[in-house]
């Protein structure tokens, strides 16, 4: 365990998300007008399906899988028992990191590809694109030539995120993880801190209540007067 | 029965003569910001035409607007259940090409080009991606290219229109077209609004405007997708949605929305409605045939002391109230039955209302006398130059006794008005007529006036906004005090 380690695995996390919630939420009350899907439908149509939905599809599986190993590891381990169940989980998780990536690469190409779409590419966008094309093909390349990552994730992974929510972080969970996914955990860090600063606000914004409310909206500009 | 107030306009379709100062004005005052180039809030369409976006009223493609099925009221391609599949991607949204690229000219190169043989010129740049651009489509584009086969043609609204009659409208010399300049209607029934997945975009309570709220609005683009008029535009540099805001400032000041004050033409007429919310998906259920009548049905009398109660117990002001009293929107959808809405099938109730206009007559030819008279004193509201069922189609959810009840009475007055003035027609005819087109003597002079000799206090009926009042009984006036100098206005900033 080197002063290194210690650093990106003990103290980059609490740093990650302390920039995460303040950022965010200093931009929500300082900066509302900012918070927008920043969506460039508008501008180029065609491609926009093949990157935007299989990314979107893709990523949002490829998350609730992590966030169901880290709640439920042992279960995880338990379903992972049998190999069949192992490889089912296995290969949902690997398509849809392809999905993901090939919808970021799509959504990349579409970037580049126009000069109007070029001009609403930030160097956040840039860095962003970067950072997330790591991340997802790390993760693509741990699937394939680390295998059974999902027993792996739930039996050291789990417990060491459980160690740093309970603010006693143990980092020798992490002992012989193969590089690649130790570089995937920092990078993952480095995702969360630079959230706040990326158009990836619009996931905090989702408008679920949506499903739930009546058509139509009134807003009374001057309050309880004009109700009965 | 809950009673609200709505700011309704009234647009006189004969009085257009297509000068776009209105587009203009607007222009100047709301979208003259960066993303805002190619918008549009208020705009005169060339009819027949495409219109802007592109084919906007061509529902198959666009999806917008509500559908009634078995009962229930759905929006066509924006409903809850559609906006969960179409989260990423709505196969139906405009795109830019269905507007135009906007463009400026790179003035700098005439100042400069070195010296040569050649005049230097100024290309048109992109306002976009700030390259050189081929300019292919623009505002107007089709402005008056009536009967062109490549725009007038393409018109959604010449659906079950004969050969004949679409031949008739683009005959060479004896080519007709009108215009149709078009805001945001700030419906009673709003797709936009219903559509919104943020809860942005809303309806004033106190006035009825639609408004999308800037910070609360996400870009999820349902809206623009939604309305069936394409009357919400995308700002694709801000990333949210913007729309006509009927000048709220200036309404709230008692002064005319701009494009409303600056036309020319005096074809606009503001003024209040009351109406009864609690009715509202009833009537915009009702079955085609029965939508326009349906829809008048919900506008409430505002002379009527039950009313009067009733808008009170509701918080409605009695200004407001006295200004309903007065307001010309009444006279011509309620009173006079001569203004309809647009497009009412899109069933999202909207509140500005068109008087048809009168075309050129196809005068009946004998020889070489045309004769504008006959036995029929009707017979060129059939055989006007723009065909009644093209008409229909605007204004009457296809159905024409609507179209052909208002051009008669407008006849009639005019005829009425001809007999009293010049003296050529008999005033025992011009009686007649009033009296087949259903108008006393009494109405066409109150039409006549209306429309010919308005003031600008006639035309515009605003409500007071009782800001003042509100605020106090809101809060302390005092609250601020030693507290608060001034605010922070920061500018719209772009999201990283």
């Amino acid at each position: 365990m080197t002063y290194l380690d210690m650093l990106l695995f003990a103290v980059l996390p609490y740093a990650a998300f302390l920039v995460f919630f303040v950022m965010t939420i200093h931009r929500y009350r300082a900066e509302t007008f900012t918070y927008s899907s920043l969506s460039s439908q508008f501008l180029e149509n065609r491609e926009h399906f093949w990157g935007v939905v299989p990314l979107h599809y893709g990523i949002i599986t490829v998350i609730a899988g992590h966030l169901i190993a880290f709640l439920f590891p042992g279960e995880i381990l338990l379903w992972n028992s049998k190999p069949l169940r192992l490889a089912i989980l296995e290969v949902t998780a690997l398509i849809s990191g392809l999905l993901a990536l090939l919808g970021l690469l799509g959504s990349l190409g579409r970037r580049l590809k126009g000069p109007k779409l070029r001009r609403v590419t930030s160097i956040n966008d840039s860095v962003l694109y970067a950072l997330l094309v790591f991340q997802v093909a790390s993760g693509i390349y741990i699937a394939l030539f680390h295998r059974w990552g999902s027993s792996w994730f739930a039996a050291t992974a789990a417990p060491y995120l459980w160690s740093l929510l309970q603010f006693r972080p143990d980092i020798s969970f992490l002992g012989g993880l193969p590089t690649i996914v130790k570089l995937h955990i920092v990078n993952a860090y480095l995702l969360i801190g630079f959230f706040p600063f990326t158009r990836l606000v619009h996931i905090l914004v989702v408008p679920n209540p949506y499903l739930w409310r009546k058509p139509q909206v009134v807003r009374w500009s001057y309050g309880a007067r004009s109700r009965t | 029965m809950e009673v609200r107030s709505q700011i309704s306009m009234v647009f006189h379709l004969d009085k257009c003569i297509g000068c776009h100062t209105c587009s203009i004005a607007c222009k100047n005052i709301w979208t003259d910001r960066k993303g805002t180039e190619y918008m549009w809030w208020t705009n005169v369409e060339t009819k027949p035409g495409t219109g802007f976006p592109t084919c906007w009223e061509d529902q198959e493609k666009f999806q917008g607007g509500w559908k009634a099925e078995n009962g229930k009221l759905e929006l066509r391609s924006t409903s809850k259940r559609k906006a969960v599949t179409n989260m990423f991607h709505h196969p139906n949204m405009p795109t830019m090409d269905d507007y135009y690229e906007p463009w400026t000219y790179k003035y700098e190169d005439l100042f400069n080009a070195p010296e040569g043989t050649d005049q230097p010129t100024a290309r048109p740049i992109s306002m976009v991606s700030g390259e050189y651009i081929n300019i292919e489509a623009g505002p107007n584009w089709d402005d008056d290219l009536g009967g062109s086969p490549v725009y007038a043609e393409n018109d959604p609204n010449l659906a079950g229109l004969t050969p004949e009659q679409r031949a008739q409208l683009s005959a060479v010399e004896r080519l007709v077209f009108f215009y149709f300049p078009r805001i945001c209607n700030h419906c009673l029934n709003p797709a936009c609004v219903a559509a919104c997945p943020s809860g942005a975009l809303h309806k004033r309570g106190e006035d009825g405007i639609v408004l999308v709220d800037q910070k609360r609005c996400r870009g999820w683009r349902a809206c623009i997708a939604a309305c069936p008029y394409k009357k919400v535009y995308y700002n694709w540099f801000t990333g949210k949605s913007e729309k006509c805001i009927l000048c709220f400032p200036r309404i709230e000041s008692g002064q005319a929305p701009a494009c409303f004050h600056s036309c020319v033409g005096r074809i606009r007429y503001l003024g209040v409605l009351l109406y009864d919310a609690d009715r509202l998906e009833e009537i915009a259920k009702k079955p085609t045939d029965e939508l326009v009548e349906a829809h008048r049905s919900l506008i409430l009398d505002p002379s009527d002391p039950q009313v009067i109660s009733a808008a009170r117990s509701c918080g409605i002001h009695d200004s407001v109230i006295e200004v309903a009293q007065e307001s010309p929107i009444y006279k011509f959808v309620v009173d006079w039955k001569i203004a309809l809405p647009p497009h009412i099938e899109y069933r999202t109730l909207p509140m500005l209302f068109y008087v048809p206009p009168l075309s050129p007559v196809m005068a009946n030819q004998e020889g070489d006398t045309i004769n504008h008279v006959s036995s029929d004193l009707f017979h060129d509201i059939d055989d006007s130059r723009v065909p009644m069922r093209f008409l229909a189609n605007l204004f009457g959810a296809g159905h024409e006794r609507h179209v052909r009840y208002a051009l008669r009475k407008q006849k009639a007055v005019r005829w009425y008005r001809r007999a009293l003035t010049v003296g050529d027609v008999s005033m025992e005819t011009a009686e007649r007529m009033l009296h087949e087109a259903g108008c006393s003597v009494e109405e066409a002079e109150a039409i006549y006036q209306l429309t010919s000799l308005c003031t600008f206090d006639d035309r515009f009926v605003i409500p007071p906004a009782h800001r003042e009042e509100a605020i106090a009984m809101l809060e302390d006036p005092l609250e601020h005090k030693q507290a608060v100098g001034f605010g922070f206005i920061s500018n719209p900033r772009r999201g990283a």
